[in-house]
């Protein structure tokens, strides 16, 4: 009798394949600049920065079961915090941009010790509740502009061509970022620890997987994941206001992606942005209509194929391009 | 004086609040669902009160006898063809996502069909009739009725729950849906049953708003998160603390606009965030925080 040889194996045919065409893929991406249009460029930026929001989505109520509708609150912390760093500290955009993020993540520490008492349905009206809190004391503050806002003057240093560069490579960068950190996190223990609380909260406490812990590093990198974003989307956009930058809104779109591209896999955020900009661009015409019909689509999507479009792929092909599953591989 | 008036229009502002507040805590304490279009659903409520009312001009509060009905089969059908599906398998993710579409279905339904413009619902003279107190203090009609129909209905519901045989499937299928549907309950029609009430609930709780104030398809969130601060200050499992949440609520908010115009709703939100932190089982709640 020959014993079995068993090693863990994580990449696959598809996913050595898929790390090649997508890494070509941002590279000639990175190279926009030099083959794209402006008007390209600045749809590019809105599609990175959606994506890297949809990610981030996607791991908090994907992988951790935190399905928050408050991440718009990120979106305007970053925002706010980017004209606060750029404008009144006067600190160079690139670094006004990192510094907003890490404010949004530092807030996010006593949002999340509050809104972690709350679980499932409730837990999404808390974070929303908590959204608009933030969103109801800058429109208080008059220094911010109260509710009209304010415009980011240190952007007017630059002359357009270079803002849009700029703005573009960073996008580019959260884009591509959100994705390569979910993915390197999810190889991890962090990983590991998501699925067991996937598969059982309570039996993975009992097995010693730090399930508070780990929920709060998610929420924490969500936190920073949007409100880098979210400085990125104003740095394009310059005007900021509350009612647009704390919108639910921001949320709703999360959602959509993830949901309709494939809740709980990486693939899916990416095809479903994508998607979204397809719709989006082809439908927008029809106003209220659109959102009914994006409205109309989560609800099946959710009922009828609740793993969206990549899970159809997957289910069919077996294909993984991020393999953070580990497969065991019989040699004999 | 003034601090007694706006405490005594807080009190009767929480009592639509805690109208509003009655379907979401009924339908999460039968079924564990947490409704995102609850707020919408009210607002549908006032605009077919609109829509008869265009029709055959009688005093909005008549069309309760058509639309609280008309709700209650949409909560029956809602839940039997679309909300059932996603509480298999106790996944939190489905049915957030499905209610949340929905939301967003009905506010942009109602967008294309009414416009943006804000509406109301003419009540008469009973609109703006008051009790006059003293020279500082007046309670009005209309407030003092929606607040004494939010005790009775929570009375109503309190008594359903606890004499009939329909609150004995709901305590029942709460409990255990397995074990009820051994003894011949079927889960699926008692679901059905309690977001029938539920919506019949949001329905007048949406009539009363739309006499109250004027509304556009745009507010049914704000419903939304006021019905939810006010299960969670009052704490979850109780009728009396959904009453005392939706008062406290109605309290903090005229408090807090009195202090500075832009501050009400917001004085509202930290009186949540407040028991959130400090006292996480709500008010007079009795069990564990949701």
């Amino acid at each position: 009798m020959t014993a079995a040889v068993v090693r863990v194996q994580r990449a696959t045919l598809p996913s050595r394949i898929g790390l090649a065409v997508g890494l070509a893929a941002v590279l000639v991406l990175a190279l926009g600049p030099l083959w794209a249009l402006d008007s390209v460029l600045r749809t590019l930026i809105s599609v990175f920065t959606l994506l890297a929001l949809a990610q981030m989505w996607n791991l908090l109520a994907g992988y951790a079961g935190l399905v928050s509708i408050g991440q718009q609150a990120y979106v305007g912390l970053g925002a706010y915090g980017l004209l606060l760093f750029a404008d009144t500290l006067g600190l160079p955009l690139v670094v006004a941009v990192l510094a907003a993020a890490v404010a949004g993540t530092l807030i996010a520490v006593p949002t999340a010790l509050l809104a972690f008492r709350l679980r499932g349905g409730y837990f999404a009206i808390g974070t929303w509740v908590i959204a608009e809190v933030y969103r109801l004391v800058v429109t208080n503050v008059a220094q911010l502009g109260g509710g009209s806002g304010l415009t980011l003057r240190a952007a007017s240093s630059f002359d357009r061509t270079t803002r849009l560069y700029l703005t573009y490579e960073l996008a580019l960068a959260v884009g591509v970022g959100t994705v390569a950190v979910t993915y390197l996190l999810l190889r991890r223990r962090l990983g590991l620890a998501l699925t067991a609380i996937r598969d059982g909260e309570q039996s993975a406490q009992s097995l010693g997987v730090p399930v508070f812990r780990t929920k709060f590093v998610v929420y924490l990198v969500a936190a920073f994941g949007c409100s880098l974003a979210g400085a990125v989307i104003y740095l394009n956009l310059l005007r900021v206001q509350p009612e647009a930058a704390f919108s639910v809104n921001w949320t709703a779109f999360m959602i959509f992606i993830v949901v309709i591209g494939g809740v709980g896999t990486i693939e899916g955020p990416i095809i479903g942005t994508i998607v979204f900009f397809v719709l989006q661009e082809t439908l927008s015409g029809y106003g209220a209509w659109y959102l009914v019909l994006l409205g109309a689509v989560a609800v099946v999507v959710t009922v009828a194929a609740r793993r969206g479009l990549w899970g159809l792929v997957a289910d069919r092909t077996g294909w993984s391009l991020f393999p953070v599953q580990r497969r065991l591989e019989e040699r004999w | 004086m003034t601090w007694v008036n706006v405490v005594v229009q807080g009190l009767l502002l929480g009592g639509l609040y805690a109208l509003f507040a009655t379907g979401l805590s009924l339908m999460f304490g039968v079924m564990r669902l947490v409704n995102l279009a609850h707020g919408d659903l009210s607002i549908v409520a006032a605009f077919l009160a609109l829509a008869i009312v265009d029709q055959v001009h009688v005093n909005p509060l008549w069309t309760l006898l058509v639309v609280v009905p008309l709700m209650g089969g949409v909560g029956y059908l809602l839940q039997r063809g679309l909300l059932n599906f996603t509480l298999r398998g106790g996944d939190p993710l489905p049915p957030v996502l499905v209610t949340f579409g929905l939301s967003i279905i009905l506010q942009n339904l109602l967008l294309e069909v009414f416009s943006a413009d804000s509406q109301g619902l003419d009540a008469g003279r009973l609109e703006n009739a008051s009790i006059r107190i003293s020279d500082r203090l007046a309670v009005g009609w209309f407030p003092l009725l929606t607040l004494v129909t939010a005790v009775a209905v929570l009375v109503g519901l309190q008594l359903v729950l606890t004499r009939t045989r329909l609150g004995r499937s709901f305590r029942a299928t709460s409990d255990d849906p397995e074990a009820a549907s051994l003894v011949g309950l079927d889960p699926r029609h008692v679901f059905a049953m309690a977001t029938a009430i539920a919506l019949a609930t949001v329905a007048v709780a949406g009539l009363f708003l739309g006499v109250r104030t004027t509304f556009t398809p745009s507010i049914g969130p704000t419903r939304l998160i006021f019905a939810f601060e006010a299960v969670i200050i009052g704490g979850l499992g109780s009728i009396w603390g959904t009453l005392a949440g939706g008062l406290v609520l109605g309290v903090a908010q005229t408090l807090g606009a009195q202090l500075s115009p832009g501050w009400g709703v917001l004085a509202g939100h930290l009186v949540f965030l407040a028991v959130l932190a400090f006292r996480p089982t709500g008010l007079l709640g009795r069990e564990v925080p949701a």
